[in-house]
């Protein structure tokens, strides 16, 4: 099975790569971008079987850091 | 004082921080990041700066999972010294032996250059040989130390006295300028700024001189 992690930084947590990107944008005249926000996709390929809660410690632990992060498992 | 230095694939500023401990009298001993355990009586850990693990994931996570992490979060337990410089500071957050995080800096580049600093707080063992308030110049050299911590934290950070060095200007976009804090029982230092790099008078100054000279020499006294 597999399972897509998306890991974003938190609303609130100013995110400077994804300004930059939004003034990038801006500059290659794309009007009207009013917030960029750049985050991770992980894909991850497991056992049968394994369950959100296991993938949700993976998060906790490793893949995202929660102090500033957020993350939202897909599983595929 | 028996000090070690952890060693992680990518670390690059380990030679400097065991240099820099044995000028002050420790004894030093490398350890490295597969190694399970610390030396035997070892009264102060040094994370060192550098690019652990290539920085993947984010700087320090991979770091922060390994091995002898695990006995360093033990050793900090127990009321042991650390002391975490740049890429060190970044593996204490992930640890969770000191809150927040370091982001990426707010102006996106890559920051090497000798700051400014302010001394905010003499009453760690880190930096009783400096006066509060006092301005020191120490290099930087980082790409994440935009230190970010919730309101909450950082209300309390304050009035706990826990802040240890802030930039004299800001410098990074780090939440109130904040270069270095320590823990709660004052014992585990994180600081993005090398003070491993301005111990001799070679280096072009010595203000991070008196930071090895009071730890170590507090740490024998006691």
């Amino acid at each position: 099975m597999k399972a897509r992690v998306y890991v974003m930084l938190k609303t609130g947590v100013l995110d400077p790569q994804g300004e930059a990107v939004r003034h990038a944008l801006a500059n290659l005249g794309f009007d009207g971008v009013q917030g960029v926000r750049q985050g991770k996709l992980i894909e991850l390929d497991l056992a049968d079987g394994t369950d959100e809660a296991t993938i949700a410690q993976m998060c906790d632990k490793l893949l995202a850091n929660t102090v500033i992060e957020s993350y939202r498992i897909e599983v595929l | 004082m028996r000090a070690a230095v952890v060693v992680f694939p990518g670390s690059n500023c380990d030679r400097d921080m065991a240099v820099a401990l044995r000028a002050a009298g420790a004894d030093v001993t490398m350890v490295w990041h597969k190694d399970a355990s610390l030396p035997d009586a070892v009264d102060l850990v040094a994370i060192p700066g550098g690019f652990s693990f290539g920085d993947y994931l984010r700087c320090g996570a991979i770091a922060a999972q390994s091995p002898i992490c695990r006995a360093v979060v033990a050793h900090a337990g127990r009321g042991g010294y650390v002391l975490g410089v740049c890429n060190g500071f970044q593996v204490l957050t992930e640890t969770g032996l000191l809150p927040g995080a370091l982001m990426r800096n707010s102006g996106l580049k890559f920051i090497c250059k000798t700051v400014d600093l302010v001394v905010e707080t003499a009453n760690t063992a880190f930096t009783s040989g400096y006066q509060a308030g006092q301005g020191i110049r120490l290099p930087v050299a980082h790409h994440d130390g935009n230190y970010t911590v919730d309101p909450a934290t950082l209300a309390r950070l304050q009035d706990e006295d826990r802040i240890v060095f802030r930039y004299a200007q800001p410098l990074n976009g780090s939440v109130a300028d904040i270069a270095g804090l320590v823990s709660d029982n004052r014992r585990v230092l994180g600081m993005m700024p090398h003070p491993e790099r301005a111990v001799d008078a070679g280096h072009g100054g010595t203000d991070g001189q008196a930071l090895f000279r009071e730890l170590v020499g507090q740490v024998v006294a006691a």
